[in-house]
């Protein structure tokens, strides 16, 4: 079947993209940059063609929460919101990681702490890749860097919660959420018939009871199922690092950047190669895992990196440990809603590196 | 042990008048002596046998003395965050409508950390069952004040009796619910004597067949007692729930159909 073709903003896109995949359920709760998903779901009514349930939560706490439920029955569910509400969110996301339930959580990323501005930053990688709740957890995390993206990783993401019964969660930004482009949209999927055979249907004589948790008082036990999420994180990190390279093949330097900040970092390639200085950008897909094998590889032909993020230097940190010291590693964003110019990142690259 | 042999020799199926219900697993109850819990939790499972809704049944278990609930009754389970029940079960009722969704809480669960989605699930009348058991105290924790504590009443973080002028009033979860337009039939009931375990057992039988009409939510709430936080003997809590509680929270029903 062909693909459509529609302008659409990346939050638009989200939604579109659900119900064409199959999504059993949404829940989620209005906040500035990410509200047209929930807009365009209610706008669409999906409840009448796929079944696909839409339901307007109390606060981003309860979203999270009937979204771990609906997920304890093996049902494909979703949320989204935007930083704060993310940050409500935590004590969820943290019990469906403990109880090892598939999901998709969207987060539209605006500028923090607290309340901070509507506009668009990457200062939730921490929160995002190293658990963000309590507990010795990790999401898998996609990082799109257009509007198609947002729509194609919704199906990816599903796909690799249910693979490893773990969340997913898309780390998009203001920018994505908002901007237009044009995005093919993939064929509609029928909403699958069966669930796994973990899910709470209600207990039929032929199987034992079906329980969701994430407690165990008893710290041996714990610790086999603490041992036994490590051993998942180890076999994600083995197989599902995604990435793109940039002009990587005769890179002098490299810049590392996610999301809006790769998309700027492009045009910052161009502008340094124009001006005799051979970059290259790597573009994390995945954020967790992160490309680190890769990285460390490049760390042996280029000298030296710049991690670009609309942060105060988060994923730097990851690029420095991937790194371990072979070349000088720099960050460098702007942070508060401002979206760093191709220009500023190539003077940041000649200051930190080349002198001038 | 010949005593035991001996037991086993006397009881024969004619002779029997009270055994394990069927779907109470064989796991050890986590409760204290003369806790109201283990009659809640038996009615429940005698329901939901003679219901004949083991397959359709799905209950969301909460943090507290009962949180351990979905190792005592045979039956598919989730186990929610701390007053997050509601919202879970809303989550599972959504996407299983013809299911038997229930979430069984307690009063700090239900009228502190969760009044929220209580509130929301009940307005937006959720088809769900919700049984409360109200002992005005955090039982798990060690015997913390709650949000149904009674003025005066004595707990580890008002040893000296609750004041109301700093500690607030109790809330009255069940006659809030009422209120709403989406609960459908609200009641109050206890489980501290044979008469009041069957009153008790006919008001949860009530709401199980109410919520398949899929009218709104169903509140069950069961005020009991908690001799270890109390400080009491059983016998000594259930005379001071009746003397104190009742007053405060009278049994009986709060909302019902208009049939």
């Amino acid at each position: 079947m062909e693909k459509e073709l529609r302008l659409m903003k990346g939050n638009e896109a989200v939604a579109e993209a659900a119900i064409r995949a199959g999504v059993d359920g949404y829940f989620g709760y209005p906040i500035t940059p990410q509200t047209e998903v929930i807009e365009y779901l209610m706008e669409a009514r999906p409840y009448e063609t796929t079944g696909m349930v839409v339901l307007q939560a109390e606060s981003e706490v309860a979203s999270i929460n009937m979204v771990y439920g609906a997920a304890g029955c093996g049902k494909k569910v979703m949320t989204s919101s935007s930083s704060p509400g993310i940050s409500l969110m935590q004590e969820g996301i943290s019990y469906i990681a403990g109880a090892e339930l598939p999901c998709l959580i969207v987060n539209v990323v605006r500028g923090g702490p607290g309340l901070g501005t509507i506009q668009p930053s990457q200062s939730d990688y921490f929160q995002s890749t190293k658990g963000g709740g309590h507990g010795d957890y990790h999401l898998i995390v996609l990082a799109p860097a257009s509007v198609q993206e947002m729509a194609d990783f919704v199906d990816l993401s599903f796909e690799l919660a249910f693979r490893y019964r773990n969340p997913v969660m898309m780390l998009s930004d203001g920018a994505i959420g908002q901007m237009m482009e044009k995005v093919y949209l993939s064929p509609f999927k029928e909403r699958s018939k069966t669930v796994p055979e973990w899910a709470t249907t209600g207990k039929p004589p032929t199987r034992e009871r079906n329980i969701i948790t994430s407690l165990d008082l008893d710290p041996a036990r714990q610790e086999v199922f603490n041992q036994k999420l490590r051993d998942k994180y180890e076999e994600i990190k083995e197989k599902e690092v995604r990435f793109e390279e940039f002009q990587c093949d005769d890179a002098e330097y490299l810049f590392v950047a996610y999301g809006t900040s790769a998309r700027v970092c492009q045009k910052s390639v161009q502008l340094a190669r124009e001006q005799g200085i051979k970059a290259g950008l790597l573009r994390p897909i995945t954020l967790f895992p992160f490309p680190e094998k890769r990285i460390r590889e490049l760390a042996d032909s280029v000298k030296g990196m710049l991690s670009v993020e609309m942060s105060n230097g988060q994923m730097v940190e990851d690029v420095m440990l991937a790194v371990n010291g072979k070349v000088p590693v720099y960050h460098f964003g702007r942070m508060g809603g401002i979206v760093t110019t191709p220009e500023e990142v190539v003077d940041s690259l000649k200051s930190k590196f080349i002198g001038g | 042990m010949a005593v035991v042999t001996g037991i086993k020799g006397i009881i024969k199926p004619e002779n029997l008048v009270y055994q394990k219900t069927r779907l109470m697993t064989e796991n050890i109850l986590s409760y204290c002596p003369g806790c109201g819990h283990g009659t809640a939790h038996r009615i429940l499972a005698e329901l939901i046998d003679e219901e004949g809704l083991q397959s359709d049944a799905i209950g969301v278990s909460p943090v507290g003395c009962s949180v351990f609930l979905y190792n005592f009754i045979d039956i598919d389970w989730q186990e929610a965050a701390h007053g997050r029940a509601p919202a879970v079960a809303t989550g599972i009722k959504r996407l299983f409508p013809e299911k038997f969704v229930f979430t069984y809480q307690g009063d700090g669960d239900l009228a502190a950390i969760g009044t929220a989605e209580t509130i929301h699930a009940c307005n937006r009348g959720e088809n769900i069952l919700i049984i409360f058991v109200n002992n005005g105290i955090y039982g798990m924790t060690g015997g913390q004040m709650a949000p149904t504590t009674l003025p005066g009443m004595r707990s580890s973080t008002s040893p000296f009796g609750r004041d109301v002028s700093i500690m607030g009033n109790p809330l009255k979860m069940a006659d809030i619910v009422a209120t709403l337009p989406g609960s459908y039939y609200v009641t109050r009931q206890s489980v501290h004597t044979p008469a009041n375990v069957r009153k008790a057992k006919k008001a949860i039988k009530k709401a199980i067949d109410y919520q398949k009409l899929k009218k709104g939510t169903c509140l069950v709430e069961i005020v009991s007692n908690c001799p270890s936080g109390w400080k009491m003997t059983p016998v000594e809590s259930n005379k001071w729930m009746a003397e104190n509680m009742f007053p405060f929270y009278p049994l009986g029903d709060l909302k019902t159909p208009e049939e």
